[in-house]
């Protein structure tokens, strides 16, 4: 049997490996993430949090991470947008009746949409906080991220955004937490069920985390 | 009408060939026994169409007892119609109601044009076969067969993913047009086994590399494959074959 040598990256497998290996990087972030949100809750008027925010944003190995975040986040996009074309072109004639709703999940099948959903949202989040951050980085001031956040969940639109935003973060992890170890090929029949359910509670806890934060200063619980 | 006859409507797809468009024509069918299967129902259909001198429907067909693969139908958005677990040639009128309107439409794939009507060109399947699907042994005497042990586990999984009779209705049913079902099956049934160990690696990048090249969509892990397959190849043959690829590709 001859040995053809195609290039790892650019099969169909390495792509979606790719999808994976970034994937789960991201989700690793969004641990990190909710842990420094969470400071909220010492309820100190944003003491806690804003300490914790200053070191986010003025260490320097967090600002070299950063870069690796952002560089994943579009590797992921980019990745995606060249499979969504591809597996497009894989049936260019459609068929007439196609009743996927009986052999796989609505969200499964959704992760395009669900995606893009999520990429609006991050550019509202971003316009939100980040760049704010950025700018009084920049300028040598001291930003209050907790004042900001205040500001921002003040508006019960941004709110409804920011839920809706979070409700396409949980269908996209539920399938794609999973998704991503079948990628890899780990699959077991000991560790399968432990890995299906961790990212299931992965994706409840971690998207119940995040929306009560806004909810609680929306509703002015957290001063 | 005897007594529990149907009438049906039939939509199939015609398509006289595959450089021109294709379209959905209704036909209606009477008196089709609920005892019949869906393609004696289609040669029904078949020779009402012939005595009216019009050219009936071409579909893909060969045992009739559910091991060939070669019935291709979606029948109403479903690969081999509503029961899983079976071909076409397996399904039964008796999953319909009298009065029901039947959709009937050929495999889609980019990697699967048609031919004519429901009859699709399968040949990609071939060609990724030729590729590594096979074990090169020298021939000769079979040696006895206790001496490879091979754990029964592992001989069951490599049976059961032989079992694939590469229907397509997997890359028929995936929403990316993936054939990673049919291919992980064919390299898992040599992975499983020691005297496939010997060319794993080869195969898996050789069969990959073709099933690219053939213009497949790529694995979403939706699993709708695994819930159509008429013979239950399981996804995990898939996660085997990712695991393959990548060791492969590290070895070399």
């Amino acid at each position: 049997m001859s040995n053809a040598s195609p290039n790892f990256l650019t099969s169909s497998i390495g792509k979606k490996f790719l999808m994976g290996f970034t994937g789960l990087f991201l989700i690793s972030f969004l641990v990190v993430h909710v842990c420094i949100n969470a400071c909220i809750y010492f309820n100190d008027s944003g003491e806690t949090f804003n300490m914790a925010a200053h070191f986010m944003a003025n260490n320097i190995i967090v600002r070299i991470v950063e870069i690796g975040l952002f560089l994943g986040i579009i590797l992921h996009i980019v990745q995606a947008a060249i499979l969504i074309r591809q597996n497009n072109s894989a049936r260019p004639e459609k068929y007439a009746v196609q009743n996927l709703a009986v052999s796989s999940k609505w969200y499964s099948r959704s992760m395009g949409l669900l995606g893009t959903l999520l990429l609006m949202f991050l550019i509202v989040h971003l316009a939100n906080f980040w760049v704010p951050t950025k700018v009084a980085v920049f300028k040598g001031e001291e930003h209050n991220t907790f004042e900001s956040l205040k500001v921002v969940f003040s508006s019960p639109l941004i709110l409804i955004v920011y839920l809706l935003g979070l409700a396409s973060l949980f269908y996209h992890l539920l399938h794609g937490f999973q998704s991503a170890f079948r990628t890899f090929g780990l699959t077991h029949k000991k560790y399968t069920p432990f890995i299906k359910s961790f990212g299931f509670w992965y994706s409840v806890i971690i998207t119940l985390v995040f929306a009560s934060m806004p909810i609680t200063l929306y509703l002015g619980i957290i001063k | 009408m005897s007594h529990g006859n149907m009438n049906l409507t039939l939509k199939i797809w015609r398509q006289n060939s595959g450089k021109e468009p294709g379209q959905l024509v209704t036909y209606p069918v009477k008196d089709i026994s609920p005892d019949m299967s869906f393609l004696e129902m289609f040669d029904v259909l078949n020779e009402q169409l012939v005595s009216k001198n019009e050219n009936p429907i071409v579909f893909d067909h060969d045992c009739r007892e559910g091991i060939c693969g070669m019935c291709s139908m979606v029948i109403n958005g479903r690969a081999h119609g509503p029961k899983t677990g079976i071909t076409t040639c397996q399904l039964h009128m008796r999953s319909f109601k009298d009065g029901d309107t039947i959709v009937v439409e050929p495999w889609r794939a980019q990697a699967f044009p048609v031919i004519k009507d429901l009859t699709v060109d399968r040949s990609a399947f071939e060609r990724i076969q030729a590729k590594g699907g096979f074990v090169s042994v020298n021939t000769g005497t079979a040696q006895d067969a206790n001496c490879l042990p091979i754990p029964k586990d592992d001989a069951d999984a490599s049976f059961n993913a032989a079992a694939c009779i590469g229907c397509g209705a997997c890359v028929a049913t995936c929403k990316n047009a993936s054939a990673m079902l049919f291919v992980a099956a064919k390299v898992s049934q040599f992975a499983l086994l020691p005297q496939g160990r010997v060319e794993a690696t080869a195969r898996v990048k050789n069969m990959v590399a073709q099933m690219d090249a053939e213009g497949f969509g790529s694995c979403t892990n939706t699993g709708a494959c695994e819930v159509e397959c008429p013979k239950g190849i399981s996804l995990e043959n898939i996660a085997r074959m990712n695991r393959e690829f990548l060791v492969a590709n590290c070895k070399d």
